[in-house]
């Protein structure tokens, strides 16, 4: 690695100022310093470090992050093949193995490139015009934000997106560890705000409009994904047909049985199938400290809560869904393992997590619910729970410095 | 029977080269130094001029502000050098040793004799303000407050500092006389000593209180302790002392001369025999590691790993440190699937559990250079200072509160139980690589120079 290093190092005075390159300062010098951990001495303050750094910390979540990535990778070529009724339902997962693998890939990649390229080119573009260094937080959000997409979504549109939330959510507000709104999930919003209509229906399967138009698509088959049904039943009597017809897909047999959300089996957003791919990833997050078990613990706590709240109401067939299978569906698992613990944009005082992670939750079922114009409930939660954290955490630490105030009247009045 | 305090946050930091139990004698170094930047808070006035003859407690400078804090010299010889940096500032009083050791002579006092008046001014004229914090704002005392007690923690919890047990070996009546004039000058029975669990060495002290502490580092900063025991209300000021430093207060007492003991902790990996030194105050640091060493590769640290200062062969041992460290020099660039921030990193010590070392067990030591291990950034990731922090006191609110300048929050949160030592253990686990230290430093000074 020598070799290596001493090239990096012939080459870096055409990069310092008044060099031929000096404009790119910024890539030399995140290339450099992710390459090489530099050899920067300890000034003032602690003579030794610890030996993690951002980039750790961020390599771990993105590790996190691979198991929702390969099965959300194969799970669109399952779905696909199920669409056109290449496969059937009861088929062993591992037939056609790598034709799934290998038609999600072919989708999902393109997503994951164009997030990270227009992602990261714009990052180096303010990082040079500011001349600071390159923050490692997009690395993460620019694996977030394919995995939240559906797998047909215009690369133009990932594209504009990515560019919004990292310029409006991110860059304007000073860069990484600067933001209120969580990145991704801001990616995410502006296009369910801005092309609401090309968001919906028909692009959670890869071809499904040109399968159906084709005449294709095999007997069920509609596109939507289990919040999408779930939705068109409220406002409809309990037993009408349509409705009975749409819960049965939720039963023990259905097509979005428990077990089946569990395992990821259903159309989604590329990532967010699958609750048991997510869980290996919570636990890496948790083993290794990184993310906030209480947040996750009490976003699941709320999740369930406001189900079973909604159990016992029993209003209508949405709410007589089981809280169990309401939190394993939609992006439930995935924003509360991945978004709710960006620990940017989360509650950032130890009791402010409880709260800040439980009405995440609440809110999550409750939204979800509600209104089924936003099927995608836990997106608005986690993004109104992002704009509370701050008012959270004010209330924390007043309640601390009360304590101290207190404390300090007793003290004066021991001694008047 | 005293309570157990347990301290439940914070952490040892398992360094390679802790230092033996075993005591050498330091050979008696050629240079003597009192460096007025190790002492917070004052601004030296000279009393000495180059090539003047000083005895062992002549007064080298005093604080310009508060002229009873006096700094003396602790051998005897003539002023060598008079070392300034930028701006004229006073970096160091030389003084060249003559090996007769001259000392000049102070009455005797009995502690008990005097009143809170006459002990202040003994305590003044012996120069023992200069060995005397405060909190808040971890300075140096005025000498015309009237404390609310003085608290003296009795053990070190800082990686490879000095046994307390050893400095204080045999020196159990010095340390009595010197907890006696404590108490005058705090008026009464308003001392207190911080007890390690375990320790015997503070049970037959008369006249203090003593607090058994638990737990791993910072249980031994006075101001964990304080926190733990009876907690700093705005407008009250405690005193604190090391302990060696009361003993040599107590001996120069009762025995009419001043004494500037020091028994040093020579330790870290890169140091071929880890123990303890009986030396004097200020002395160079040869005499300490017994050589010159690699100053390219070694670090030398005057004080503890997480606060002490860099220095040099020809430096001197600071006036409020009582170890000297010998760390590998971190100034290689690491690979990064090698011993870079993607390597296995199964010799790396971490507080975070990106790295397994975590589960090897706790009687591991490591060795570990002075590199940065990656770049300074924003603040990211919570939640890792609250875990090594023991105080009921918001650390990152209370930074982000400096970084403000906001005085009126500082105060609310707490800033003024802290001293910079105590955050020490957040910079060392910073994933961002802030500097921690030095912004609670620019806090606490902001708010002294503030209230005036």
């Amino acid at each position: 690695m020598k070799a290596l290093h001493n090239l990096l190092d012939s080459i870096r005075p055409q990069f310092e100022e008044g060099g031929k390159f000096s404009k790119f300062w910024v890539v030399y010098d995140s290339l450099e310093t992710f390459a090489f951990t530099p050899g920067h001495a300890t000034k003032n303050g602690v003579h030794i470090r610890d030996g993690v750094d951002l980039k750790r910390t961020m390599f771990m979540v993105i590790l996190a992050l691979v198991p929702a990535l390969l099965f959300g990778t194969w799970n669109q070529g399952h779905q696909y093949l199920l669409s056109i009724g290449e496969i059937a339902a009861n088929d062993s997962l591992s037939l056609m193995f790598w034709d799934k693998l290998f038609i999600g890939a072919v989708k999902v990649l393109p997503l994951v490139v164009v997030s990270y390229g227009v992602g990261l080119g714009i990052e180096f573009l303010f990082a040079g015009m500011r001349g600071h260094s390159i923050n490692e937080g997009y690395l993460v959000s620019g694996m977030l934000i394919p995995l939240i997409m559906p797998v047909d979504c215009p690369l133009w549109m990932v594209a504009l997106a990515v560019a919004f939330a990292v310029i409006i959510a991110k860059e304007v507000f000073g860069g990484t560890g600067m933001n209120i709104l969580n990145v991704a999930l801001t990616a995410r919003a502006f296009l369910f705000f801005a092309y609401p209509k090309q968001l919906s229906g028909e692009i959670w399967i890869h071809n499904v409009k040109a399968s159906a138009d084709a005449g294709l698509l095999a007997d069920g088959y509609t596109g939507a994904t289990a919040l999408g049904h779930l939705a068109s039943t409220v406002g409809k009597g309990m037993e009408e047909p349509a409705v009975t017809g749409v819960m049965s897909m939720f039963g023990a047999d259905g097509m979005f049985s428990l077990t089946n959300s569990f395992l990821g089996l259903i159309p989604g957003s590329i990532g967010e199938t699958s609750a048991l791919a997510i869980l290996i990833g919570a636990a890496l997050l948790i083993w290794t400290g990184i993310g906030s078990w209480k947040i996750m613990s009490s976003f699941l706590a709320g999740g369930l809560v406001m189900g079973l709240l909604f159990n016992l109401m029993g209003l209508n067939a949405y709410m007589t869904l089981p809280a169990i299978h309401q939190v394993v569906m939609g992006g439930f698992m995935f924003g509360m393992v991945f978004m709710a613990t960006d620990p940017v944009s989360a509650s950032q005082t130890e009791r402010g997590k409880w709260i800040y992670g439980f009405f995440g939750g609440f809110l999550s079922i409750m939204i979800r619910v509600f209104n089924p114009a936003y099927p995608e409930g836990v997106m608005m939660a986690i993004l109104f729970m992002n704009v509370m954290a701050p008012l959270i955490d004010h209330y924390v630490i007043q309640a601390n410095v009360g304590k101290r105030e207190k404390r300090a009247l007793a003290a004066q009045g021991a001694t008047a | 029977m005293t309570t157990t305090i347990r301290i439940k946050k914070g952490a040892d930091i398992r360094l390679k080269g802790r230092p033996a139990s075993q005591v050498d004698q330091a050979p008696s170094a050629a240079l003597y130094a009192v460096q007025p930047p190790n002492y917070k808070g004052i601004v030296p006035k000279l009393e000495v001029k180059e090539g003047a003859a000083v005895e062992a407690g002549s007064v080298l400078f005093h604080s310009k502000e508060h002229s009873n804090v006096k700094f003396l010299s602790p051998v005897s010889g003539t002023v060598k050098e008079i070392v300034r940096g930028e701006k004229r500032r006073i970096l160091a009083v030389v003084v060249e040793a003559d090996g007769k050791n001259t000392e000049r002579s102070f009455a005797t006092v009995d502690a008990a004799s005097l009143d809170r008046g006459a002990m202040v001014e003994a305590v003044a004229e012996r120069g023992f303000f200069a060995f005397i914090e405060q909190r808040p704002f971890a300075t140096l005392v005025n000498p015309s407050d009237k404390p609310r007690s003085i608290h003296v923690s009795g053990f070190d919890s800082a990686p490879l500092a000095a046994n307390m047990e050893v400095a204080l070996a045999g020196r159990e009546a010095a340390f009595q006389a010197g907890i006696d004039a404590l108490c005058v000058l705090a008026g009464g029975q308003n001392v207190q000593i911080g007890s390690k669990k375990g320790q015997t060495l503070y049970n037959g002290i008369q006249g203090a209180d003593v607090h058994v502490f638990d737990g791993p580092h910072p249980a031994g900063n006075a101001g964990v302790q304080i926190h733990h025991t009876r907690p700093i209300n705005k407008g009250e000021v405690v005193w604190t002392m090391h302990p060696e430093d009361v003993a040599n207060l107590g001996e120069t007492l009762t025995s009419g001369t001043y004494c500037a003991k020091r028994t040093v902790a020579v330790a870290g990996s890169e140091c071929s025999a880890p123990r303890h030194i009986n030396a004097t105050l200020g002395c160079q640091i040869t005499a300490l590691t017994g050589g010159k060493v690699d100053e390219s590769n070694v670090r030398i640290v005057s004080g503890n790993p997480l606060t002490g200062d860099t220095t040099k062969n020809d430096g001197f041992l600071g006036g409020l440190h009582h170890q000297v460290c010998l760390l590998p020099e971190g100034n290689k660039p690491k690979f990064l699937l090698a011993d870079g921030w993607l390597g296995l990193g199964l010799d790396k010590f971490s507080l975070s559990k990106s790295y397994p070392t975590w589960l090897l067990p706790k009687s591991k030591e490591f060795v570990m250079d002075t590199c940065n291990n990656g770049e300074e950034r924003a603040f990211v990731v919570t939640g890792q200072y609250e875990p090594v922090f023991p105080f009921d006191i918001y650390p990152v609110q209370l930074l982000k509160s400096i970084l403000a300048n906001d005085i009126d929050a500082m105060e609310k949160l707490g800033i003024y139980e802290v001293a910079p030592e105590d955050f020490a253990l957040c910079e060392y686990a910073c994933t961002s690589k802030i500097a921690v230290q030095s912004i609670v430093r620019e806090g606490l000074d902001m708010l002294k120079k503030e209230l005036g």
